[in-house]
Formats: structure tokens, sequence, C-alpha cells
């Protein structure tokens, strides 16, 4: 009868096994990053010497491997926003970090990323702020692009929010952002008209020196 | 939230610039952190072994010991590092929880030492890795249920009969636990012999005997002895149903016990009998009886009271039920597969024994088990090739679940054996704890004679003390306030257990109070206990400004208000300071008690004596004690 219980088995879809997992850690591993010298990147950024031994201490006890990658940057930045959904935003943040296109995000690239967000002048942040917009990086916000990242926003937000999140707020959103921003009303925001309208919002300049000693 | 994320709180925050073009109302201030934001290296000397780390690794975990502030309370300023008393290789795993963010369970350690560890360090176990979770939840699983098992074993069978329980419960005991009296246990082999008894005479009246005079057939020893049979039956049930009833009133929850197994079993032992006087001697009937006698085999379930071993065996089949289930249920579907084969293997051939599927089914069984009777067999090439299939996957599949069953009846049977050892060692280390007690509490005996001796002659006093250290001073001193406060004093166990006896008897004396009776009655019942008497005395003077009264009335009320000075040259005086009292957090009663009692009472003992100084319940004297009655009721400024 065992037999006959075996040959049923035979039929049933094949067992994966988790080879592949396995290999893809190992690999893992054995890409190892390190960063350059800390004199450099000391030169290349806004920070001290210190303060750079205790990012990279940080850095480098989450992940030993040197770098970060898309799946581990998500769950990282998940953990920040436990109500809703933050991985369309992390995503986002991810691309706008990985300046390179590598699909990694190495120590430089958090650094330099944390150096201008942090410590660098207003133009520089503002320049950063609208490359995040520009999802698809032609030096153009357009409306889908801007709709795209405040739906990643509000998702961030999750279900239960007070009052009641509607449908249509992102858009709402959008269109006055888009009233401000968009000076010439082609459709699409350029990066001086965005430099310029955030300056002339006393808003925006106050909020923007709020971050400076997060470090 | 876990680990790093601490590390990446500054990301997170910087990267919430990009929210702030799109920010339609404006941002929060930050919070303001004043602490220092360098990185130091921290110095952690845990009983020796010193221990460095960054301050920050620490911080990634603001709610354990090291990473809040608690830490603080064990800082040396002296030696400019955090001191921790504990255990060096146990914090190593503890540092590199901090450090990895991943907590491992050391597989040597003792898993309540690890227990004790992180609980101090304010770590909870739940975040122990995956890696050594399963490990950990075993480790503490098998030592809970070890826990469980001895205090079940301490607490259950063995604990002394309170006094003055109904004569029911009496009874109960009785019948659970055959050894607390003679009584029980001569019942309880009595009932044993009957159920042997009847079980053997179930078995010898079907032996053929002898025909009598006159008949040439055999018969059957019931039928020719029938008056014995029935006399030797009737004997036993009348045994079997006494013993019923008996326990049916002791029970103390009637249907419980009419629901539980054993009582079944006694049930359906006994019934046959009575149905048979009642059923009238109609051949129709009596076939029915017949029957019911069969019945009568399940008096040797009764046995199973009697031995351990049967009911472990009847535990460990309930709890291997699944695992018979399995077995049950694989046989079923192997035997309808094979019957069925080998039916329509065998059906051509002329004369064979395979008459249905059914029939099959008794070849099938019979294969499968190997037994082989040989009644049937096939005859046909197909059959033959079938049946040997038949008998294969036979062994196959009994031989599956069996060792899981037998892995549960030898756990299940080290688990009693290790449960009768303990109790049997228990003993001996009782009586071991109590000989060391001992001597502690004939220390403070011995301390108070060679006191009271120092009241007459003060050197002698010196000599005899020197040799005991401060700390027995502290503590002899401490036990002696405890006698002042309850007004009782400590004893021995020969001079107690002398005690009890006599005074279980002239107990019930009138009270003059009812409510200091109600506590009287109270306090004896919780068994004669000293210190829990003490314990209880303590609480009511606590609670209640009327008199704890043991003795008269009056006592206790000038003890507690009289506010006269101590002549000094009393042993009270020794007895002057009223913070020395390191009281252990349980007895918070206790404090309360002392506390309570304002100032130094006793102006003159004769007064406040007590009219009788016959011993009053609870109040245990020493032989020696005459000495004592009067200073006893100085009590000290407490």
């Amino acid at each position: 009868m065992g037999l006959v219980m075996g040959t049923f088995s035979l039929q049933s879809k094949p067992v994966t096994y988790h080879k592949d997992k396995a290999d893809d850690d190992l690999e893992m591993t054995i890409v190892c990053h390190r960063p350059e010298g800390l004199d450099q990147l000391e030169a290349q950024t806004n920070f001290s010497k210190r303060e750079l031994q205790v990012l990279y201490r940080g850095f480098k006890n989450e992940c030993p491997s040197g770098v970060v990658n898309e799946e581990t940057f998500k769950q990282i930045y998940s953990q920040f926003f436990p109500h809703g959904d933050a991985s369309t935003y992390a995503h986002y943040l991810f691309n706008a970090f990985d300046t390179g296109n590598t699909g990694s995000i190495k120590f430089e690239d958090f650094v330099t990323a944390l150096s201008i967000l942090l410590r660098g002048s207003v133009t520089e942040k503002l320049q950063w702020t609208f490359n995040l917009y520009d999802i698809n990086r032609d030096g153009y916000i357009n409306k889908e692009e801007m709709t795209d990242i405040v739906r990643a926003i509000y998702d961030m937000m999750g279900k239960y929010t007070y009052p009641v999140l509607k449908t249509d707020a992102p858009k709402q959103h959008v269109d006055a952002f888009f009233q401000k921003m968009d000076k010439n009303r082609d459709g699409v925001v350029t990066l001086d008209e965005f430099i310029l309208s955030c300056q002339e919002d006393e808003n925006i300049m106050r909020s923007l020196q709020l971050f400076e000693n997060v470090i | 939230m876990a680990a790093g994320v601490a590390t990446w709180l500054p990301f997170a925050r910087a990267a919430a610039v990009g929210w702030l073009p799109l920010a339609k109302k404006t941002m929060p201030k930050p919070p303001v952190d004043n602490s220092s934001r360098s990185d130091e290296i921290l110095y952690v000397n845990v009983s020796g072994v010193r221990f460095q780390t960054w301050k920050n690794t620490l911080d990634r975990y603001p709610d354990t010991l090291l990473g809040s502030s608690e830490k603080e309370f064990f800082y040396n300023e002296d030696t400019q590092e955090y001191f921790f008393d504990r255990d060096p290789e146990m914090f190593r795993h503890i540092l590199n929880f901090y450090r990895t963010g991943k907590l491992h369970y050391p597989r040597h350690e003792c898993i309540q030492a690890f227990d004790e560890e992180l609980a101090f360090y304010g770590i909870v176990p739940e975040i122990i890795g995956d890696c050594c979770m399963e490990e950990y939840r075993d480790r503490k699983k098998e030592n809970q249920e070890r826990l469980a098992e001895d205090t079940e074993a301490n607490e259950a069978n063995d604990a002394p009969l309170p006094p003055h329980s109904t004569s029911r419960e009496r009874l109960w005991r009785a019948f659970e636990n055959p050894h607390t009296s003679t009584m029980a246990l001569v019942f309880y082999y009595v009932t044993g012999f009957f159920i042997a008894v009847s079980v053997i005479a179930n078995v010898v009246e079907t032996v053929p005997c002898q025909p009598p005079k006159g008949m040439v057939k055999d018969l059957p020893c019931g039928v020719k002895y029938q008056l014995a049979f029935f006399c030797m039956d009737t004997a036993c049930v009348l045994i079997f149903t006494f013993e019923y009833l008996m326990r049916l009133f002791a029970a103390p929850s009637r249907c419980k016990f009419m629901r539980s197994v054993m009582s079944v079993i006694d049930v359906v032992a006994i019934m046959p009998y009575y149905i048979g006087l009642v059923m009238p001697e109609n051949e129709d009937v009596s076939g029915a009886f017949v029957t019911l006698r069969v019945f009568r085999v399940f008096r040797i379930f009764k046995f199973s009271r009697h031995s351990q071993g049967l009911r472990i065996l009847g535990y460990t089949l309930k709890s291997c039920a699944s695992e018979l289930g399995f077995l049950l249920f694989s046989l079923t579907m192997a035997i309808i597969i094979f019957a069925t084969v080998m039916f329509y293997a065998e059906k051509g051939t002329k004369g064979s024994t395979f008459t249905s599927i059914p029939a099959s089914f008794w070849y099938t069984i019979v294969t499968m088990t190997t037994l082989g009777y040989g009644d049937m067999v096939p005859n046909t090439i197909a059959g033959k090739i079938f049946g040997s299939i038949c008998s294969l996957s036979g062994v196959l599949v009994i031989a599956l679940p069996v060792p899981v069953i037998v892995s549960n009846f030898s756990r299940i049977y080290h688990q009693n054996q290790r449960a009768d050892k303990m109790r049997a060692q228990q003993k001996v280390r009782l009586a071991r704890i109590r000989m060391a007690k001992k001597g502690t509490a004939n220390a403070f005996l011995q301390y108070k004679e060679d006191h009271t001796l120092g009241d007459r002659d003060s050197d002698s006093t010196a000599l005899c003390v020197k040799n005991r250290s401060a700390f027995e001073h502290q503590h002899n001193h401490l036990l002696h306030c405890l006698e002042k406060t309850t007004n009782h004093e400590f004893t021995d166990e020969m001079t107690y257990s002398e005690l009890c006896m006599t005074e279980s008897v002239g107990f019930r004396t009138s009270r003059s109070t009812s409510l200091s009776s109600q506590q009287g009655a109270q306090n004896n019942s919780t068994g004669c206990c000293p210190r829990r008497a003490r314990r209880r005395a303590a609480m009511r003077l606590a609670n209640s400004t009327v008199s704890v009264s043991r003795g008269s009335v009056q006592e206790l009320d000038t003890l507690q208000f009289k506010t006269t000075s101590i002549p000094p040259q009393t042993r009270s005086s020794l007895n002057a300071q009223p913070d020395d009292l390191k009281l252990n957090c349980g007895d918070q009663d206790f404090t309360a008690a002392i506390i309570s009692i304002p100032t130094p009472p006793a102006n003159t003992p004769d007064e406040s004596l007590p009219p009788s100084p016959t011993p009053v319940p609870g109040i245990l004297r020493n032989t020696r004690a005459t000495a004592y009655t009067h200073e006893t009721v100085k009590i000290s400024s407490l």
C-alpha cells in the first residue's frame, strides 16, 4: 500500500527546493562594498569626521555587506510608518538616493544625500526634492508623476485617518500644487519654476531649516 | 520597533524634506534634544569583567535597562564605570544582542538563570532570534512541566489532612490515597482481593468439571456448583456495591464522579448481577442475559485503581489517540483495497473460500498482521502475488505509528518514575533541611537563653555571645522583635507537637468578643503552623484595634496603649531600635503591624499578664519558658 501512496504523491507538484534563495544570500554577502576613505568623504560632504564615523557604524551594523538593496530599504522605511503602506514612497526615495541607478545604495550615496538634506543649502535641498518628484528624470514634473508621489504619501497615512480620506484627495492636492508651482501654465513644472515658487513661500523656507540638527 | 530602526531614524527624518513643498500646513517644531550628540565609549564592569561599548549601541533599545536611564543607578562615580554584580558569561550574550540585534540562547546555560538575567536587564524573551527560539521554547516548556509536576507531587497526596474536615472529606481522602490511614489500606486490599476472587470465579466456572452421578457429559463447574458460585458472586457484588456507594457519597463533585471512567467501570461491573436478579427465568430473555454476563469481565479493569502501570497504559493510549486513529484509518483503507483485489483475483477458481469481498476482509487482516491462519489461501498466481504484496505492506503500515506510541509511553512512564523518585527523595531532602533549620532555630533559642542569663550575670553572657557574628546578633534580635510583636515565641518541634495535641482539645473555650472568636477560629484552621499563626496575629494587629485575643482581651489592649518608658535593665532595652527590622517584601501586612503598635507599653508586667498561665492556643511556650512569661508582655518600642 505504501507503493500505492507513493505513486499517487508523485503526480503532485514538484517540491521546490530553496536553493536559489540561499545562493542569492551568499552572493549578497560576497559582494562587499567598502566606502572610500574617511577624509575623502569628509571633503565631499558637510559632515565632520566624528559624525561620519557614527553614521558609518550604524550603517555597517545594519548592512554588513555595505550596500542596501531596494527590498531592505522598503522594509526599513515601512517600520517607521506602520499604519499605512510606505513601500511606494520608499521606492521613489530609493531611486532618489540611488543617484547612479545601480540598484543598491552604498554608504557614499547614503551620506551624500544626508549631507544635502541636513546640511545643504536651500537650493541644494530643493534640487534634491525636485529630483525626487521627477520620477523619470526628464527634468520636468508633470501631473502624473506628481499624482503618483502624492498618492504614495497618502498611502503612508493608512486607512484610519481623521477626517476620512477621500479618494480624490491626492488629485486635489496635486491641483493645488500645480496652481502654485506652474508659473507659465504649461502643465509641467521645471526646476527653476520649482525653486522660484518655493522661495516665495515662507512656510516652506522656514520648515527647510527644521531638520538641520537631526544628526 | 526593531533594532537598527533607531539607526535609520535620522535618515527617515531627513527624507521628510521631500514632503515640505507639498505640505498644506506648517511643519511642527522638531523635538529639542539636549543630550550630547557625540558618541562615547561606555565602560561596563560585570563582576570584574570589563566590557566596553559605544553609547549608541546601548541606546538602540531604550526600553531596556542598559538603554534607558536606569543604568545610571549602577554608575560608579569612583571608577567611572557601570558596575553590575551579575554573571559575566550571560552578560556577553546580552551585550551581543545590543550589538547585532539578535538575542541568542546559549544552550549550555540553565534556562531559568537565563530568564532571570533577561528579566533583570529588561529584555523580553520573545525577541530571541529564530535560530535559538525553538530550543529556548522547548527547554522552557520542559522546565515548566517538570516544576508543575514537582509542585503537584508536593502538595497533592502527602499533604497532611486539615483538621476538622468533614467525615465526607476524610472518606474521600481515604479512598483516593489508601496510604494515609490503616483503615483505608485494609479496605484497599480487601477490595483488591475480592476483585481477584470475582475474576477467578468467572474464569473457573466455565471449566468443565466431573459430571455428577447419572450424567455422562462433562458439565462446566459453574453449573455443577451453582449455589457456591452464586454465593461468591453475591458476596463480591455486595462489596463492590458498597464501595461504589461509599465513593459516591464521599465524592466532592458527584456529577463529575459519575462521569469518570472508573465509576462507569464500577457500574458496568455490578449491573449484570442485578439485572440477572430482576430478570425472570425466561428462555428467550436468558439468552440476552448470558451476553450480559460477559460484562462481568470488566471487573478486571477495577484493578487499574490498584495498579499504576495500568493507568499509565491507559493514559498513553489516550494521548496517542491521533496516531492510533491514523493506524486504524490506513489499515481500513488497505484492507478494503486488498480484499477487493483478492476477491476478483480468486473469483474464477472452483471451491474458492473468497466468497465475497467482506469474506476476503478476514484474509486481508490475517495476512497484514502476519498471522496467516491458513484457513483462506489464494490459489491463482495473481492471487498469490497480491497476497504477498498485502503481507509486505501490512508490516510497513503497522510499523509506522508504533514508534510514536512507544516514545509517548516511554515519556509518560519516565515522568511517573521521576515523580515517584522526587517524592521519595523529597522526604529525605525535607528532613535534612529541617535539621539545618533546627540548627538556626536552636541558635536563636540559645541566644535567648544566653540573654536571660545575661540579665542576672552580665559577665557570663559576654563570654557566651562573643563567638557569634554581627549578622547573627542582628538576626537574632530581629527574631526577638518578632516574638515581642506577636506575643508568641519560637519553639522547637517536639514541644510544638505536644502543645498541638493538648490544645486541639482545649481550644473551644468561649471568647469574649465574637470578633476575636472568629479570628481565633480562623487562626487555628490554618493548621498548627506557628509562622502563619504569627502572621495572622500581626495582621490582626494591623487591621483591628480590637485585641488580638488569644487569651484575655485586655492583655494586648494594654500592650498597645501603654506609653511609659522601659526600664533599662530589662531585655527590651536591647530591642530599642525600630529601624533594624529588615523584612522581606512579602510580609507587607507585617510591616504595617509593627508600625501600628504606637509606643512601648508595659509599665508593670503583672497587670497585663494573661490571667491564666495555661497554654492558650497559639501561644507556644517552651517547657523552660516560665521565666519568659513575665517578660513576653514587655513589648519593645517598635
